[in-house]
């Protein structure tokens, strides 16, 4: 099954029961370095877990990290499975996932 | 290009846009009345930012109750979604274009309900820039989306109640708050919290944070000036107009208050005031079939955002059956809002503290050097580029109409960054290019100068 043909499917509104810490995890792969998270967090949580506090470079190349966590700021821009920009705060890990803060190919 | 989703009908009723406590209420109202209702939201979960969770269980019992009625309600959620465009339809109605997972998506609705709700006003100053500065919001949404703040000391400034309550939240998961440095004064404080004897509720959960945080110094009439570090923020120097002093951090968090999220409500064409959507009282915006709920009509708290959100509901499908006792809640939450509005007003100094090589437009790595002081903000963007990186002004925006007192221009679609792809699939075939643009007719031209605050 394909990345794709999963993120077709409405994602539910329900989110487990059970208490944070019970939730099983996932392996994902942050850039190049696997990495196992929780698998109902975000990728922005899974790289500031992994130790990462430059998610981009601005233009003149200083160091940024996500600033507001809900979406707005889009200083969390990571590429992952490919697709550049994504928003890192509003994507949630998915076991295989492969995250890369490198600027993207233009 | 765009792939055909097949368990959801392309028309509803009724389109929530935001999934917050407004949007959440609005849903369900609509819902129950038996209407087809579309709750969208970009983030993959409700709840907003107050709700936010990973997991039901970690929420205050009222809120998962909601979220219960709103599983059993009808309300078909479609997450994970950005809004790119929305417009009036010719035939009647509007359409949605929403991206998700990099693809296009079109839904028609007969009645828009704007619960977009609000996000953090951040202040520039010197080093703001650094790693590990978050804005407070921003710090509970990491951490209520898995980050782990456990060891780290964090220093807190701006002005607010959020201050304290993200502390609390900070230190009961392992953070160290050294600081909260409230820019309000302490006069203005005292008055404050010797009104909230009106809202027992309310004092007792400010007594309670004070509580929680024993080892915290709170110190009023006190702003951040800088951060410094070299990767990431290493420390940050405070002051209370007269002395500075260095706290020594690993995070730095600020929270200088809420900005209404109006970008829709603009792209549609309701009249916005003073940075809020102008609504009447049963939640209409000034465009025919747009309704707005919560925080994008004036900042005033999560229990507003839900009386104003079953408001816009009830409204929408023309039922009314209730609604003066929501009528009364309202009243009450906006009086308590004011209050707070005035209680945590911005003070003066804040507009002298960003230097001449402190950057304003992260997006651009624009430095207040760059702009001329008599630019209107659009000279400003086609001079510099403040405001046409990939947040399109909305952290700059803000930050530049409160130093300034000038405010930024009017949305352009695509609402949201979208790819090539979304983009061409859900464009209207209705849009002519002969017709002169009446599919838009509800939406404002490009404005040359700027509106007055």
């Amino acid at each position: 099954m394909s990345e794709r043909s999963e993120a077709r499917r409405p994602a539910p509104t329900g989110a487990p029961a059970g208490p944070p810490g019970a939730a099983p995890t996932v392996a994902i792969e942050v850039d190049g370095e696997i990495v196992r998270v929780a698998s109902d967090i975000t990728v922005a949580a899974a790289l500031l877990l992994a130790g990462t506090t430059a998610f981009r470079r601005s233009v003149d190349g200083a160091p940024r990290g996500p600033i507001c966590g809900m979406g707005t700021c889009y200083e969390c821009r990571v590429t992952i499975d490919g697709l550049a920009h994504r928003r890192a705060c509003l994507v949630p890990v998915r076991d295989g996932m492969k995250i890369s803060t490198a600027a993207p190919e233009p | 290009m765009s792939e055909r989703v097949p368990e959801l009908s392309h028309a509803f009723d009724v389109a929530v846009i935001g999934a917050g406590p407004a949007g959440i209420a609005a849903a369900t109202r609509a819902a129950e009345a038996g209407r087809s209702t579309v709750l969208l939201d970009a983030s993959p979960r409700p709840g907003g930012q107050i709700w936010r969770h990973r997991t039901r269980a970690e929420l205050p019992a009222p809120a998962r109750r909601r979220l219960e009625r709103l599983d059993r309600s009808g309300a078909v959620p479609l997450l994970g979604a950005a809004v790119v465009d929305a417009r009036a339809d010719r035939a009647g109605g509007f359409v949605l274009s929403l991206e998700r997972d990099a693809e296009g998506i079109s839904l028609r609705a007969g009645r828009i309900i704007l619960a977009t709700g609000a996000r953090e006003l951040f202040l520039p100053f010197p080093g703001w820039t650094l790693p590990n500065m978050i804005g407070v919001g921003g710090a509970q949404a990491l951490l209520r989306s898995g980050a782990s703040f456990s060891g780290k000391r964090v220093v807190i400034a701006g002005s607010g109640p959020l201050l304290l309550a993200v502390a609390a939240t900070l230190r009961a998961h392992g953070a160290t708050v050294a600081v909260i440095a409230e820019q309000a004064s302490k006069r203005a404080l005292l008055r404050f919290h010797a009104g909230l004897w009106r809202t027992p509720g309310r004092l007792a959960r400010a007594l309670a944070y004070r509580a929680a945080l024993p080892g915290t110094r709170f110190v009023p009439d006190a702003w951040v000036v800088r951060a410094d570090g070299d990767d990431a923020v290493r420390e940050v120097t405070l002051t209370d107009g007269r002395r500075s002093w260095i706290e020594r951090c690993d995070v730095l968090c600020t929270g200088f208050g809420l900005v209404p999220n109006t970008e829709l409500a603009e792209l549609l064409g309701c009249d916005v005031d003073d940075g809020r959507v102008r609504v009447d009282p049963w939640q209409r915006t000034t465009v025919d079939g747009v309704f707005c709920a919560g925080e994008p009509t004036g900042i005033a708290g999560a229990t507003a955002s839900l009386v104003e959100g079953e408001i816009a509901g009830a409204a929408a499908v023309l039922d009314t059956s209730g609604l003066d006792r929501l009528f009364a809640f309202r009243r009450r939450e906006h009086e308590f809002a004011r209050r707070l509005e005035s209680t945590f007003a911005l003070r003066p100094e804040l507009r002298e503290v960003p230097e001449q090589d402190t950057i304003l437009c992260r997006c651009e790595d624009v430095a207040f050097s760059a702009l001329e002081p008599g630019w209107s903000f659009r000279q400003a963007m086609l001079y510099t580029r403040i405001g046409m990186g990939p947040c399109q002004g909305r952290i700059c925006g803000p930050a530049y109409r409160h130093l300034f007192g000038r405010a930024p221009r009017a949305v352009r679609v695509p609402a949201s960054p979208a790819s090539v792809g979304t983009l061409a699939s859900t464009l209207t075939p209705q849009q002519d290019p002969d017709d002169g643009g009446a599919a838009h007719a509800s939406r404002p031209g490009p404005r040359d100068g700027d509106t007055a605050p």
